[in-house]
């Protein structure tokens, strides 16, 4: 399994010079197995996409974690979405009351977006995530609802015996510093547990953390010790900041790995890096 | 074991902050959580006890009438939360682990979330005597 990151980015995308490094584009992962390619989030990254190269098949399957604007804000200008002979599967999370297609049209219809999502030229057709694995080309997937504002699901995917978690947006525990001691009651612990691959939320410093409880998000510390309890093989520090230069983030990220210590590879998210598992 | 939907993780999370005695239990009546206030109850710490089956903690806490006759387990509102999916309350007295007794009104809710499944259920013990 071939994982690129086209978007590491949290909240909106940036094009300062000091982002540059991490990478200014919003969330969006790309993962491909022999010719068959999945999408995981929409974000600005979704633009980075080279859909002449790997597969150009005419089904192209997105997978949406929730509907938070930095995961979807790329779906109304992607190429493929302007071409009639184009299938477009699009997977999110059910909510409570809305459907997923009445909640996307929000999104996709004026006057936030110009053209309505029924006049899309591509043929849309959208998904609400069943309860259980299922099943796309050669991808088994299992979403689940984790702890973010919001019907907000994080991924499994798996492949020939490999398997990738994507938890971008994830607050594990909103009352206390600390996991729960009992895996069984840790937000997202299925979807990681001996992954070989976690891609997860990582937002906040500590100090930060202390202001925005509730916020949906976490700090590289509590991801990382998610990842030890779930025996994760391998973690990548997601959705940074755009507030903070990727300079304030690195350093971050130093200080952090000076003072902890684990026993699988850590790293910050580089947009346009390629994964192999 | 697979892990505890989100809306059960959140209710211990929620259970948690409060200060009033908090039970949830899972579909089959296993009390999954309770918190500290509730220990205080039961005699027993979460800690020390981890989950419990119906049978082994649902005749702890004495529930009773006014009257002293034991109140039958089929009719406390959180069993009925688990067997009907409904809300339930009823008032009623109970004996702590020290045998005081005293009277409370507890209210039981279903726990079903985004996938609309019944995933548990969450009882508050109030005191009735408490003044907040
Ligand atoms: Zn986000
Ligand atoms: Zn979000």
């Amino acid at each position: 399994m071939r994982i690129k990151l086209h978007g590491t980015r949290g909240a909106y995308p940036t094009s300062s010079k000091e982002t540059r490094k991490l990478g200014g584009n919003t969330s969006c992962i790309e993962i491909i197995e022999n010719n068959e390619r999945l999408i995981l989030d929409a974000g600005t990254g979704i633009l980075e996409i080279d859909f002449d190269s790997y597969s150009t098949a005419d089904r192209i399957d997105i997978l949406l974690t929730h509907l938070h604007m930095d995961h979807i804000q790329g779906l109304g200008f992607f190429k493929p979405i302007f071409d009639p002979s184009k299938e477009i599967h699009i997977w999110g999370p059910g909510g409570s009351s809305y459907p997923l297609k009445d909640r996307l049209n929000k999104f996709l219809s004026p006057p936030l977006f110009p053209v309505m999502l029924r006049d899309i030229p591509s043929k849309l057709v959208i998904h609400e995530l069943p309860n259980k694995p299922f099943q796309i080309g050669c991808y088994t997937i299992t979403s689940k609802f984790i702890c973010h504002p919001g019907p907000t699901v994080g991924f499994r995917i798996e492949v020939a015996s490999k398997a990738v978690a994507y938890i971008p947006d994830h607050e594990p525990m909103l009352s206390r510093p600390h996991l729960f001691k009992e895996d069984n009651w840790i937000s997202g612990f299925d979807l990681c547990a001996n992954a070989d691959l976690l891609i997860h939320d990582s937002q906040y410093s500590k100090e930060e953390y202390k202001h925005k409880v509730g916020w949906g998000h976490c700090t590289m510390k509590i991801a990382a010790d998610l990842s030890k309890r779930a025996k994760a093989k391998r973690l990548v520090m997601f959705h940074h900041d755009p507030a903070q230069k990727d300079a304030d983030r690195v350093k971050l990220f130093k200080e952090f790995k000076n003072t902890n210590s684990y026993d699988f590879p850590i790293e910050l998210a580089v947009q346009g890096h390629k994964i192999k598992i | 074991m697979s892990a505890h939907e989100i809306e059960i993780i959140l209710s211990r999370q929620l259970a948690d902050c409060l200060s009033v005695p908090v039970f949830i239990v899972d579909p089959d009546g296993t009390l999954i959580f309770y918190n500290e206030p509730a220990e205080k109850i039961l005699g027993q710490r979460f800690e020390d006890t981890g989950e419990m089956k119906v049978g082994d903690w649902g005749n702890d806490f004495h529930p009773h009438d006014k009257n002293g006759d034991p109140i039958p387990a089929e009719e406390l509102p959180l069993v009925q939360t688990i067997y009907s999916h409904r809300p339930a309350h009823k008032t009623f007295w109970i004996k702590n682990f020290e045998g005081k007794a005293f009277e409370i009104s507890v209210t039981s809710i279903p726990i079903v979330g985004r996938s609309k499944q019944f995933s548990g259920a969450l009882a508050i013990f109030w005191d009735n005597n408490l003044k907040i």
